[in-house]
């Protein structure tokens, strides 16, 4: 996995709560084992069904176009697991996103590939928020994972709480199975164990066959 | 110290700690399903890693593959290249596909249980978020994207962060015509869609103790839309009775043991759970959804909320789900004309379900104009039907009756409604445009789906079916 240390960009305001995965990457619009993800992204908010641009949506703005932050609200990436919903993301050379919380399975997709997932503390959470809106995107933003901070314009930086071990994947790029791998011997005593204690878990047989 | 039976499966299961502090959980069985596989396939491709319990991997084609009778791969021209390369990984990888055309197909949720995959006390994954409808059956499952899929597949193993335990209690029983789905849409209501996030969801209580195992499974599905990854039911002797026999399940001394050790599946009396949540079920009327999140539910003969009544972190949601399903604020939704009935998906596609819509249209026919289909959950579900002659009840009314796939759930199989329509769906999400371009969904249990496909509006079936006596 490509390492993430810090991030500048434009910080795109989406400001909508559950935010799902539907919505990111709509299946209507995966057709084939590549898609291409540029454009699955928001898809049926980006472009009317004439396949004119929606100018309004926030990503269609010329200030917005080349976002490296997306801004949201609670519970973003509810629904669906599919994982294209951070694929899309990352193929908009969107890296992080900055949510008042996230869906479970999409916060740990957002960590496999190493789009920053961040939730700000309530108190700082609406502060940013109006300093994003209100430089429109006109300047960046830096968020820094080293420093756990968001710095840019408007105000002071914003110090964010992420857990230890997911900081240090992301910022080592740790391969997240050479990362289980290294627990093989376990996971073979473990097999040990069960097959004694509860046979029936480790053989699924057909007795049909 | 007392547990729940949530720590008692995780405990039992946990292989070690990651140096990240992850707990490593033992995946004892994982189900893949063809949208999901072919990327985790070639990711092992490109590092040259290999699957490492093949044997406790399975594999089906439900997502993409077409509902009309003699469909082959190409029948959804869209699905022909996932199938194809499903096949092709499991074929590589040694791992047992349910294929298209194999007796047992059918989606991963229902066909894993269905064959006895899935046990009480097991734990289990698939790349698909309602992977916890296998709670049902007392397993402790986990939804996952496609990076977690490989990494189960070479490892066999995922590393957890321990989610915090929620209790809910369905106190009471169940009114006629009223049943799992109501009282899962009535949670979600209650509670939020983002409401048992973080949690995993042990559910109990007297109305649960009373409902068939199927009707678990459908409670335990629609877990993930209040936020719960896991969610589940303590086996019992419904339970058990309904595992003995399926064709994976453990057999002769083996089951005796099994049984033995699955009659501890139990939370301990003093058991502390960080979340205790209660529903009284005895008052519940069936319930639907008037808007474009699964938690936008009210009682069949309430009024669609005025914005008013919203509550004002709602309110903007309400407002734009009043637009796109064409509602005004404080408008009945009873009597409401429905363009189309959807009857299936992991949800609600089991032989009980599919006797529970047959009832209500049985001797009747949908209404003039409404598009009316049903999708049996997996192929069994579908021969089982027809052996008991549901299949004729349902074309004889005017239902479309097709092959086990998730079809109209997420209309990646090509199945969908047309823009502008209003559905009565027995699915899991009324989100926009899932169900295809602009269709508005109204989620609600089989019966209810059933009956508005009669009346061609949205129906009450305890009118309608009092309404026949
Ligand atoms: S029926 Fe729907 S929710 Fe269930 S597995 Fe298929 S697509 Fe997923």
């Amino acid at each position: 996995m490509q390492p993430f240390t810090n991030h500048t960009g434009i910080a795109a305001p989406l400001l909508v709560d559950d935010i799902n995965t539907d919505q990111i990457a709509p299946i209507l619009q995966s057709r084939g084992l590549k898609d291409d993800y540029r454009v699955v992204l928001f898809n049926r908010a980006r472009w009317y069904e004439d396949g004119r641009e929606n100018p309004d949506f926030v990503l269609n703005k010329p200030q917005f176009r080349g976002a490296g932050i997306l801004v949201t609200g609670h519970n973003f990436g509810a629904g669906s697991s599919r994982e294209s919903a951070v694929w899309s993301m990352l193929a908009n050379n969107i890296r992080v996103i900055v949510a008042k919380s996230f869906a479970d399975i999409y916060r740990e997709n957002c960590l496999q590939n190493a789009l920053l997932p961040v939730v700000l503390r309530p108190q700082d959470a609406d502060a940013f928020i109006a300093r994003v809106v209100a430089v429109d995107g006109a300047a960046p933003f830096t968020v820094d994972l080293v420093a756990q901070s968001i710095s840019g314009p408007g105000g002071p930086d914003i110090v964010f709480d992420i857990a230890g071990p997911d900081r240090t994947r992301l910022l080592e790029g740790l391969d997240d199975i050479g990362l289980t791998l290294k627990h093989s011997d376990e996971i073979a005593s473990w097999e040990r164990r069960a097959a004694a204690a509860q046979p029936w878990l480790q053989a699924a047989e057909d007795i049909r066959r | 110290m007392p547990r729940t039976l949530f720590d008692k499966i995780w405990e039992f299961h946990c292989v070690g700690q990651r140096a990240d502090g992850r707990d490593l959980i033992y995946i004892d069985r994982h189900v893949l399903h063809e949208l999901h596989a072919h990327h985790a396939f070639a990711q092992l491709r490109k590092q040259g890693r290999d699957v490492h319990r093949p044997d406790l991997t399975f594999a089906v084609q439900d997502h993409t593959v077409a509902t009309k009778p003699g469909r082959d791969d190409d029948s959804n021209p869209s699905g022909a290249a996932f199938i194809k390369a499903m096949r092709d990984g499991c074929r590589q990888y040694g791992i047992r596909l349910f294929d298209i055309d194999d007796p047992d197909q059918g989606i991963s949720h229902v066909v894993a249980p269905e064959l006895g995959i899935v046990l009480p006390g097991a734990t289990h994954a698939v790349p698909d978020s309602h992977a916890s409808t296998v709670g049902g059956v007392g397993a402790l499952a986990f939804g996952c994207g496609t990076s977690e899929l490989a990494h189960i597949l070479v490892t066999q193993v995922m590393a957890l962060k321990r989610p915090k335990r929620m209790r809910v209690r369905l106190d009471g029983h169940l009114g006629a015509h009223v049943n799992a789905k109501d009282v899962a849409l009535r949670l979600i209501a209650n509670l939020g869609v983002s409401g048992a996030r973080g949690y995993a969801v042990e559910y109990g209580g007297a109305a649960i103790a009373a409902m068939p195992i199927e009707q678990r499974m459908t409670l335990c599905n629609l877990n993930i839309e209040m936020g719960g990854r896991s969610g589940f039911v303590a086996p019992d002797d419904a339970t058990f009775a309904w595992i003995e026999g399926r064709p994976f399940a453990p057999h002769g001394a083996l089951w005796d043991r099994a049984l033995g050790y699955w009659r501890t599946l139990v939370t301990d009396a003093d058991a502390v759970f960080d979340r205790e949540v209660t529903l009284d079920c005895a008052a519940l009327e069936p319930q639907i959804t008037w808007g474009t999140d699964p938690s936008q539910v009210v009682g069949i003969s309430d009024r669609v909320p005025d914005a008013a009544t919203v509550e004002p972190s709602r309110r903007a949601a309400a407002e734009s789900a009043f637009a796109y399903m064409d509602l005004a604020p404080g408008t009945p939704l009873l009597g409401l004309p429905v363009g189309r009935v959807f009857i299936g998906s992991c949800t609600n596609s089991r032989l009980p379900d599919l006797q529970v819509a047959a009832a209500v249209v049985r001797g009747r026919r949908v209404a003039d104009g409404v598009v009316a289909m049903v999708v049996p959950g997996s192929s069994t579900v579908k021969r089982e039907a027809e052996a008991a002659g549901l299949d004729r009840v349902f074309r004889d009314a005017g239902f479309f009756w097709g092959e086990s796939a998730c079809s109209m759930c997420a209309g990646s199989n090509g199945d969908r409604g047309q823009p502008g329509e209003r559905v009565v769906s027995t699915t899991n999400r009324n989100f926009e445009n899932r169900q295809g371009l602009k269709v508005r969904t109204h989620l609600a249990s089989p019966a209810t789906a059933a009956a508005s496909a009669i009346a061609g509006r949205i129906a009450d079936v305890r009118q309608l079916l009092a309404g026949a006596a």
